[in-house]
């Protein structure tokens, strides 16, 4: 019986969806402007994810170490931060290799190529170059690198010079605009989503009122509320599921098409993303969609149900 | 048995549409009422097939009070009143066959009795042929048709009819009135309402209950007293 009514249910929901044709195109339409939104929020978010890498990934601080300091010495202060839970890695530039870098930097300034021919040895130190986590943590490495039990690791002291606060400013600045983006995205999310809900439920529930008079009419035939909302709320999650397939199909030409311009400006191939998450996507979408449906014909029906 | 026991019914508006009604209806009995628009006949059906409670005094089903039906429990009574409106009230999208077969589902039917018993009915109320036709095809005397085949799918003990003539010629409301009758012969009670004096005509000596500004100030067999 209870299987019988579920199939009967289900069955009424499309019939209904195909039927009701204009009423079901058009809220197919306004759920697929609030699925748009959605969707174009995540990618953007993809895209402002990448980009912060890309910076983050240009940050670093670099440990200058004197001329004295022996390798081994050396090696052991980029081991000791190296267990640092704030480190990510650490890498290690030699002094023959610091001095190449060097002539390669001032390739084209004889001056000072010629200046540094003059001396005997090289006058360059070894560098340690550190990416930490997250940008916030720079401050916590430089820190530790000026404490004294660092300093007491070697005999002697083997830090020439940290450029963490030449960089601080532009660390510091960037770190409050990077919060600033990601809290501002956040909260566009959740507007964009609320505006979504309600722009979504009042359609459905337009197209519940539409119906009012046969919600009328079933109950006065003897229907009870579950059989006669059933359909209603199958037509709620068709809607959702229509919706983001059509979403996801609007979305690969728009893409297509808008690519090259992205991956010039963001170094990120947005299409390729799109296509090998496009099943993740459209879980996603199919999800909130159809949850937006049903939510939404769940409260309008309600109201018509009490004859 | 119907029993209506000292029934009024006052809206918000402090006017009395329904006013201190006793009424006792027998079971296979084939009841009119009448009365100009507004003497309350079809708030006394509301009331009956419990879209209203009335504002005092009882109305009771075989030993059931109508209004203390659970919301839950109101679908069950209610698949054993078949309804028919004067505007046929028939589901737009779905065509003739889904509208009765409807009625057989909302109350729990299997698919084989449904495959047997719709175009049956359809057949007894001539519209065999029209049976996958949407209510817009169909003509007002085949909707009221359709609307007649669905409320008696179920067999249901009492059937009632609102004005189901009101918005029909007198061909197809002559009918109408005959199918009801043959319905009332095979054992269902009808309560039938209309202002129409021909149609009572057509009934010869079956009860009437004349009604005006809400009260019942007639009730006996046969012919139309306004």
């Amino acid at each position: 019986m209870l299987i019988t009514n579920i199939k009967r249910i289900i069955k009424t929901g499309f019939v209904n969806f195909c039927r009701n044709s204009i009423v079901s195109i058009s809220a197919v339409f306004v759920m697929i402007v609030t699925l748009t939104a959605i969707l174009s929020l995540i990618l953007s978010n993809v895209l402002l994810e990448s980009a912060l890498k890309q910076v983050k990934n240009k940050i670093d601080i670099n440990v200058y170490t004197t001329v004295s300091a022996s390798p081994d010495e050396i090696f052991k202060l980029k081991e000791s931060l190296e267990v640092l839970p704030e480190v990510d890695k650490v890498d290690y530039v030699s002094r023959e290799q610091a001095l190449v870098n060097f002539k390669e930097r001032h390739r084209d300034d004889s001056l000072t190529l010629q200046a540094l021919e003059e001396l005997d040895e090289n006058p360059l130190g070894a560098i340690l170059n550190i990416k930490a986590n997250e940008i916030s943590q720079y401050a916590g490495i430089a820190t530790f690198l000026e404490s004294e039990s660092v300093l007491a690791e070697g005999e002697s002291k083997i830090i020439e010079k940290v450029n963490y606060y030449n960089n601080k400013i532009a660390i510091d600045k960037l770190n409050k605009i990077i919060n600033a983006v990601e809290n501002f995205g956040f909260s566009a999310a959740i507007i964009l989503v609320i505006i979504s809900i309600m722009i979504t439920f009042n359609t459905i529930r337009l197209t519940i009122f539409i119906s009012r008079k046969e919600i009328g009419v079933m109950r006065l035939v003897g229907a009870n509320n579950n059989f006669i909302q059933g359909p209603f709320l199958i037509e709620g999650i068709i809607y959702g599921l229509v919706s983001a397939i059509l979403t996801m199909i609007i979305f690969y030409p728009l893409l297509l098409w808008t690519n090259p311009f992205i991956e010039n400006m963001f170094f990120l191939d947005l299409l390729s993303y799109f296509i090998s998450n496009s099943f993740k996507i459209f879980l996603i979408l199919a999800g909130i969609g159809s949850f937006l449906g049903l939510i939404s014909s769940i409260f309008a029906i309600r109201t018509y149900l009490k004859v | 048995m119907i029993y209506f026991d000292k029934v009024t019914k006052i809206y918000q508006d402090k006017i009395k549409v329904v006013d201190d009604v006793s009424l006792t209806i027998e079971p296979e009995e084939f009841v009119s009422i009448v009365g100009y628009s507004g003497a309350g006949k079809t708030t006394l059906l509301k009331m009956f097939l419990a879209e209203e409670s009335p504002t005092d005094g009882y109305i009771f089903f075989e030993s059931t009070d109508i209004n203390k039906i659970k919301n839950s429990k109101i679908g069950k009574y209610r698949q054993r009143v078949g309804v028919v409106f004067q505007d046929f009230r028939l589901l737009p999208n779905r065509t003739a066959y889904e509208n009765v077969a409807f009625a057989m589902e909302a109350s729990g039917k299997t698919d084989e009795e449904i495959a047997s018993d719709v175009p049956h009915v359809l057949n007894l109320v001539d519209l065999g042929e029209k049976m996958w036709s949407f209510p817009r095809e169909l003509s007002g005397g085949e909707q009221q048709r359709v609307a007649i085949a669905r409320a008696i799918v179920n067999q249901p003990d009492v059937l009632v009819a609102d004005e189901p003539t009101g918005n029909l010629d007198p061909y197809n409301a002559r009918d109408i009135i005959s199918i009801l009758q043959k319905i009332n012969e095979l054992g269902t009670t009808v309560i039938l309402t209309t202002h129409n004096k021909e149609i009572i005509d057509l009934l010869g000596d079956k009860r009437v209950i004349t009604m005006e500004n809400g009260k019942v100030i007639r009730d006996e067999k046969g012919g139309y007293h306004l």
